[in-house]
């Protein structure tokens, strides 16, 4: 479970439950401050407000610790080694196929990845890590079809496994309809949630 | 071999051909003249007043009067290194963060040097006290300075890097540890390049001094690699200090990176 209490960045709060498995979409306009309200969830920003993992405090444990379980998928990927391999902490073979790569994508270069290849890796970087809950800003933006369904079912699934909480920030309507359990908006400052 | 002294007609004749050089901008209107001519200016009446004050010291040799003289080089380069970096901490810190990582290495490495090595009665004596630290705040400022600036600004550029890898989970020390070695490695450039060419390109002003002085060679060569140690040692033990101290904070107790803390 995944609670966010008056959570506050710019002009927006955020009041919200999310529970084991569940997956909640965040839409609105550009600038509205979705991504800001990630970035707060996972403490990269100061906020106000307070946010729990199955009752447990960010505040209450170190910022590390608490981004290595509530992990952030940033719109758009970033890597600082030469081999994608290095950005690795263990491997992740089965994953790794789910998404269309072989075991000979860690000894790939990055710069000479495709921007869909890059944020398909970020994706298994982030899994591998095994996170609690997920923040995922726009995980899709960048695919094309195919990849797009590879990635919404492999993020089903992980949370259904996992039981884990999902925050997931989407600009397509069809894919907040495909992948969310429910569904808010933004709307000048306010979050309302979207009636199907 | 005895020290031939200048006489102020020598130095005219050696303004002489900075005044020639000016003519040479003046006629091809190349209008550095008047810069060159400033700068000129400010050497001769910067170092004719340091040679006052030496003298002055070396005449009341004191505690309180050579730490005075220390205190005021230490502040001046502090303010160096803050006004040569294009995103210097906000406040306090901005001129702090330098000149306190300057003070702990230069002052411990020449204090060290004058006791242990030098073993001068007493140690404070001016004659050596001053123009070793001089030496020394002169190139820590010049590796603080470069290393600073690279760590802020890469900070600055990387910001969306060292997100990633905080969201990733990783401690403000992993996610820093490339753009701070890379920042050590900037600031130590100049005195790695020196030692290398110490000797072989250049022969390295002190001991020029020493040798013209009257100083037999291999004793100006003996201090002259004392020196170099010692500026290497203390320029490298205060871009540790200033690069940690900086990464530090360039993240709040809960490791987010902090660039508005950054001009």
């Amino acid at each position: 479970m995944l609670t966010i209490e008056g959570l506050r960045v710019q002009n927006v709060t955020l009041d919200l439950e999310i529970r084991p498995g569940e997956i909640v979409c965040l839409a609105g306009p550009s600038g509205s401050g979705k991504s800001l309200l990630l970035r707060a969830v996972a403490d990269l920003i100061p906020h106000q407000g307070r946010v729990l993992l199955n009752g447990e405090d960010c505040a209450g444990m170190p910022a590390h610790i608490w981004r290595r379980r509530v992990s952030l998928l940033p719109a758009e990927s970033r890597w600082w080694a030469d081999l994608v391999g290095e950005h690795f902490p263990q491997p992740v073979s089965e994953e790794m196929a789910a998404l269309g790569f072989g075991p000979e994508v860690m000894q790939w270069q990055v710069a000479r990845c495709s921007t869909g290849e890059r944020q398909r890796l970020a994706i298994l970087r982030l899994l591998a890590q095994a996170p609690s809950a997920l923040l995922l800003d726009e995980p899709t933006a960048s695919l094309d079809h195919e990849s797009i369904g590879r990635v919404e079912e492999m993020i089903d699934r992980y949370r259904r496994l996992h039981r884990a909480p999902v925050l997931w920030v989407s600009h397509d309507p069809d894919q907040m309809r495909r992948v969310a359990d429910r569904r808010l908006e933004i709307n000048g400052g306010r979050v309302e949630e979207v009636r199907r | 071999m005895n020290l031939i002294v200048l006489d102020y007609t020598d130095l005219l004749i050696a303004a002489g051909l900075i005044v020639a050089l000016a003519l040479l901008s003046l006629l091809m209107r190349l209008r550095v003249e008047r810069q060159l001519l400033i700068a000129a200016g400010r050497t001769t009446v910067q170092l004719l007043l340091v040679g006052l004050v030496l003298r002055a010291l070396f005449a009341h040799v004191t505690l309180a009067w050579v730490s005075l003289m220390a205190l005021v080089m230490l502040l001046v380069a502090g303010y160096e290194v803050m006004a040569r970096q294009k995103r210097p901490f906000k406040g306090a810190w901005g001129y702090a963060l330098g000149t306190g990582a300057m003070f702990v290495s230069s002052f411990a490495t020449t204090v060290f040097a004058l006791l242990v090595i030098i073993g001068n009665d007493p140690w404070y004596y001016p004659q050596y006290a001053i123009p070793l630290l001089g030496m020394m705040l002169g190139n820590t400022m010049t590796g603080v300075a470069l290393s600073l600036d690279r760590l802020t600004d890469f900070a600055w550029q990387q910001q969306a890097v060292i997100e990633t890898r905080l969201a990733l989970g990783q401690e403000w020390r992993v996610a820093m540890r490339d753009s701070i070695r890379e920042s050590v490695r900037i600031g130590l450039i100049p005195i790695i390049n020196a030692m290398a060419a110490a000797g072989v390109v250049s022969l390295p002003g002190m001991m020029t001094g020493q040798i013209l002085s009257g100083t037999p060679p291999m004793e100006a060569v003996k201090y002259q690699i004392l020196i170099m140690f010692m500026i290497t040692a203390g320029t490298g033990f205060a871009i540790l200090l200033a690069t940690w101290l900086g990464g530090r904070r360039l993240f709040d107790d809960r490791q987010r990176l902090r660039l508005d803390r950054l001009k």
